[in-house]
């Protein structure tokens, strides 16, 4: 028998002045999720907010202002256990019996402990460098370093094995064509290539028309092998395995098949108006044998001329799992804390698995140094990667570069409502619906991008000259720029830094 | 000269550039909530959003070279401004016989009926802004205003 | 280089703007028959309402003449046309030399012999001057008939009853507006002018005009009587070829022209109400006497005057007419049993829209009440566009691009020109 009523009661409030709302109904006209209506007979918009997930859309687009919204004042009896996002959670399932969902990264109040590390500056003893006046190196490389430098007649006498070059240590995380949008793709392409770093496919393949910018390009090999074949690997500049996500450890993805449409069927090599299932493991990995065995496949295919990196889900024995890929023959590792963002995943599993990806990062670095190996692997750290000072403090403890993706798509309009996995996104961005997609011009989704970069590449140089560093390689590592503040003792040592002050 | 383009495939169909286009055109051209408040009649959109999801796109008098509205205008109230080439209709004396609507190709002549009978189209906000006010109102740059042999972005 | 222009309406100011894009200092000498400033003939019936003054009906700003540098002869009827001594001779004996002439003479209303028409307070309504000689006669509530229910008697038929006037039309056929509209579009517009107490005689004429010296009635073909204050003879409009009568320069029913609106002989150009130019819908040469016609033909015979090469693509017949605020947008052939018509009747809105097709070829409308963006309709004749796929959506009142075809509309809406 089907439940006559929900028990849910609206989220947010949608406060409409009436004083400036010209019933334009723009609000009208750019709500998916059809919020607001116009009632011909009054003449006026209203809303329905039980529709309400706050994307803010209408309120930005709004010409005068005149819309507010707001968490619901409407409250509960208060209970610091029974929390309303609990209670609500059981009304949900009460009423569809089915796995909680959501999007994008965990939005629990852990420590972030980014937020917990401060940064050294130069004072007199050594001097600071003025970015403005003199060169600042923020060009780094990804890939296997050998372990010394041996010359010949003047020469390098080791061949280097295959680097991607960086010039900002920054990344656009995986996303697939199919979680996001095509257009936001191609903004996010558009804005590596034009600030020299990489984009990377997700599990989607790579559409014909993101070939050209395929030197910007890292593709990536996920369990379920969409839009895998040799001209794919070709085109990207890197491979990458992935094996897990920060914000789903140990479970697929699940593209549905009402999303997949002509472009993403032919991209993924699926037929059309499939679902396209992820599983949980590679179904040919099941150990760090395994792992080399694909690792070297892929190097194979590509003529060994690509570094072939792993991306993990940082977990509880994280530097060990790293180890062993490191030993497999990775030339990166991707560990994505359990911050990283999604576009639809469980919400237990987002809000409750995996670990910070700053403990993460720590203890691999240090165990990979421990063991000597730390040469061998470059590192790159993602999962809620926020601003140019998270990257700064992730080098620092010993990140070579760092993905980012909520931060990118933030800066594409994404307004982190987390209803991602509805594909109604209003921004256009993790959506297939063509009315919706359009509304992300890459002509201006990629400066936005670029931009955001570009602001972070100015702070990264000046936060490094302020260290008396003129080069962010020197950087890597260097735990003793940081110091811990508000952390506990074993914190700290995980963490491999000093108490503010010591 | 510099005309107003469509991009259809970027236009939202949020109806911005015709609030825009209203404001402008009426006496408070910085004051949207006076434009719709304290106007009457409120100015006509001079810009045509057409729509069907997922179609959509703005269209206004694209000021034709050899536009047939002047030549056939009765009262010689439409006129090419020969300086800057936009088409213009002289209000105060269009008497609202219609032909301009009649003959123009786009459409994009309308109606306003609500005072004195007078044709209503686009006139490039020449002497209101710098660049049409539709044009910078779009939220998504799916107008572009540039000259007819420079380059779509 | 001598330009003269016979005629001071659309063709002749459109000569002149044509000749001015190509030749800033030849001499160009206007002569004109009516002693005002270049008006809209059109805006007659606006001013005898009331709608429009007078100084908002002229054609072009005042200044028009001195700023494109022109001698303008006012008042004075040019009487001949002397082909071999290259001058036109006016009627007050006056010679004005040309290299180049244009005959824009326009037309003239076709009065029939009606027995009586000689009688006072019988008027035409073609010109400005016969505005303001109804404008005189009318005093208090006059009677009005009007022969014709033509584009003219209508209109001249709508601005006495807003001066309140009692108005009776009589026409010979069997509806208004019988050449540009079908029966049901016909009824529509009676329909509207019969609301605002307008009278209608069909299929009937006016045999005899009754009075003594002031027309009192009028006789109609079936013996009955009406009375009357007032007559207006709006039967049609004919060219006015009289300049060229006695010259060799050939006249058909208009004078005939190519394509350079040249007529048969050199030098000597015709466009407007007076030039049988080409209808690109009938693939024949006729005169169309609508003002944007006579624009085009006039601003092309102007360019070629100039020394240009330019070509009249040719026009067709098309009317925005609008009667008590109901509008009414036509254009190319009304309809008939070789073409085929798609048609959306509401009588109770009083919406009518038809569409006539040729081998998939838009080559009429008839568009009622509700015009918006009609003008598609228009540019889809002019281009002969084959609208084969799209031809059912044309009907639609709200006819717009996105009832184009994807690639056309593309083209269309993207290449932002004109046609």
């Amino acid at each position: 028998m089907a439940l006559l009523k929900s028990y849910l009661t609206p989220d947010f409030l949608i406060e409409r002045n009436k004083d400036r709302c010209i019933q334009c109904r723009v609000c009208v006209q750019q709500c998916a999720n059809e919020v607001h209506y116009y009632d011909d007979e009054d003449g006026e918009v209203y809303s329905d907010e039980m529709k309400c997930v706050n994307c803010q859309r209408c309120v930005t687009l709004c010409p005068t202002r005149a819309l507010v919204i707001r968490s619901s004042p409407n409250e509960l009896r208060k209970n610091a256990n029974w929390t309303p996002e609990v209670i609500r959670s059981i009304y949900i399932q009460a009423e569809t019996g089915g796995v909680l969902l959501t999007g994008m990264g965990n939005d629990r109040p852990y420590p972030v402990y980014w937020d917990h590390m401060l940064l050294n500056a130069s004072q007199v003893t050594n001097p600071s460098i003025d970015p403005l006046r003199e060169p600042m190196e923020c060009k780094t490389f990804l890939g296997r370093k050998p372990a010394s430098l041996v010359f010949e007649n003047g020469r390098l006498k080791e061949k280097i094995p295959p680097q991607l070059e960086l010039d900002i240590p920054v990344m656009f995380s995986a996303m697939s064509f199919g979680s996001i949008s095509l257009n936001a793709i191609k903004s996010l392409a558009r804005a590596a290539r034009q600030e020299g770093t990489y984009f990377n496919t997700g599990e989607g393949g790579l559409h014909k028309e993101l070939y050209p910018y395929g030197e910007n390009c890292i593709v990536q090999v996920a369990s379920g092998r969409f839009g895998v074949h040799s001209e794919y690997l070709e085109a990207g500049s890197a491979v990458e395995i992935k094996i897990g996500q920060g914000a789903k450890p140990g479970i697929g993805g699940h593209l549905p098949g009402e999303k997949v449409g002509k472009e993403i069927s032919e991209t993924r090599m699926i037929p059309e108006g499939t679902d396209a299932l992820s599983p949980a493991p590679h179904h040919d990995i099941y150990s760090i044998e395994d792992l080399r065995q694909l690792i070297f496949s892929l190097k194979e295919a590509t003529g060994y001329q690509k570094p072939v990196g792993v991306k993990i889900a940082a977990v509880h024995n994280v530097a060990a799992i790293a180890s062993g890929i490191a030993r497999a023959g990775a030339d990166y590792i991707a560990i994505d804390g359990y911050r990283g963002g999604t576009g639809a995943a469980p919400l237990r599993i987002r809000d409750n698995v995996g670990i910070p990806v700053e403990f993460a990062l720590a203890a691999v670095d240090t165990r990979l140094r421990n063991e000597g190996i730390r040469n061998e692997v470059s590192l790159v750290v993602a999962g809620s990667i926020r601003s140019s000072s998270d990257v700064v403090k992730a080098v620092a403890l010993g990140a070579d570069a760092v993905y980012i993706a909520s931060a990118a798509l933030l800066a594409l309009g994404c307004h982190m409502c987390q209803k991602c996995y509805t594909g109604k996104c209003n921004w256009g961005i993790a959506t297939q619906d063509p009315h919706l997609t359009k509304r992300l011009n890459p002509d201006l989704g990629a400066q936005r991008a670029a931009n955001l970069l570009r602001g972070w590449k100015h702070e990264i140089q000046e936060m490094l000259g302020g260290m008396g560093i003129n080069a962010l390689e020197s950087l890597r590592g260097n735990r003793l720029m940081l110091r811990g503040i508000g952390l506990t003792e074993k914190e700290l040592e995980i963490l491999g830094i000093k108490a503010a002050g010591e | 000269m510099k005309k107003v383009y469509a991009r259809e495939e970027y236009c939202t169909g949020c109806g911005l550039c015709q609030v825009h286009c209203i404001t402008a055109h009426s006496p408070y051209k910085d004051n949207i909530v006076k434009a719709y408040k304290k106007t009457f009649p409120r100015p006509l959109p001079r810009v045509i959003v057409e729509e069907q999801r997922p179609v959509s796109f703005a269209l206004q008098c694209r000021h034709c070279e050899d536009a047939p509205c002047v030549k056939a205008c009765i009262t010689g109230a439409m006129q090419r401004d020969p300086a800057t080439g936009v088409v213009n209709n002289d209000e105060s004396r269009c008497v609202g016989c219609w032909t301009c609507i009649l003959v123009c190709p786009h459409g994009a002549v309308a109606r306003d009926e609500r005072g004195k009978k007078a044709a209503s189209k686009c006139d490039m906000c020449s002497g209101i802004h710098e660049v049409p006010a539709c044009v910078a109102g779009c939220p998504n740059g799916a107008l572009e205003y540039r000259g007819e042999r420079e380059k779509e972005a | 280089m001598e330009y003269c222009i016979v005629g001071n309406s659309a063709a002749a100011i459109g000569a002149v703007e044509g000749i001015r894009k190509r030749d800033k200092t030849g001499r160009i000498t206007v002569v004109s028959a009516e002693i005002y400033h270049t008006y809209s003939r059109p805006l007659i019936s606006y001013y005898l309402a009331g709608k429009v003054k007078i100084d908002k009906m002229y054609y072009r700003p005042l200044g028009f003449y001195e700023h494109n540098g022109i001698r303008f002869i006012g008042g004075k009827p040019a009487a001949a046309l002397d082909t071999k001594g290259r001058k036109v001779v006016l009627a007050c004996g006056d010679e004005i030399p040309y290299d180049r002439l244009l005959v824009a003479t326009g037309g003239k209303p076709f009065v029939p012999a009606i027995d009586g028409l000689d009688k006072k307070n019988i008027f035409t309504f073609h010109k400005l001057d016969d505005v303001k000689a109804i404008e005189k006669a009318l005093d208090g509530r006059a009677r009005a008939i009007i022969i014709g229910a033509g584009l003219i008697g209508m209109k001249a038929a709508e601005a006495l009853s807003c001066l309140g006037a009692e108005v009776i039309v009589v026409e010979l056929a069997n509806r208004v507006l019988s050449s540009i509209l079908d029966e049901q579009a016909g009824a529509l517009v009676r329909d509207v002018m019969e609301n605002h107490g307008i009278r209608f005689v069909f299929e009937n004429t006016v045999k005899r005009v009754l009075g003594e010296e002031r027309v009192t009635g009028v006789e109609l073909a079936d013996g009955n009587r009406l009375e009357c204050d007032l007559l207006i003879v709006a039967i049609g409009v004919i060219p006015n070829t009289d300049l060229v009568k006695n010259s060799p320069v050939p006249v058909n029913r208009g004078i005939v022209v190519n394509k350079k609106m040249e007529t048969g002989l050199p030098g000597i150009y015709a466009a407007g109400d007076v030039a049988e130019g080409d209808d690109a819908v009938l693939g024949v040469r006729r005169v169309i006497p609508i003002l944007p016609n006579a624009y085009r033909q006039g601003e092309i015979a102007g360019l070629n005057m100039a020394g240009d090469e330019a070509a009249f693509s040719g026009g067709f017949a098309m009317n925005a007419i609008g009667f008590f605020g109901y509008s009414i947008a036509t254009a190319g052939v009304p309809g008939g049993p070789d073409y085929e018509e798609l048609a959306v009747l509401d009588p109770d809105e009083r919406t009518y829209r038809k569409i006539v097709l040729k081998n998939n070829r838009l080559v009429g409308f008839i568009a009622m009440k509700d015009i918006n963006r009609i003008g598609m309709l228009t540019g889809l004749i002019q281009e002969g566009t084959n609208v084969g796929s799209f031809k059912e959506k044309l009907v639609k009142t709200d006819f717009g691009y996105l009832d184009w075809p994807c690639e056309l509309r593309r083209e269309r809406v993207l290449a932002g020109g004109g046609l």
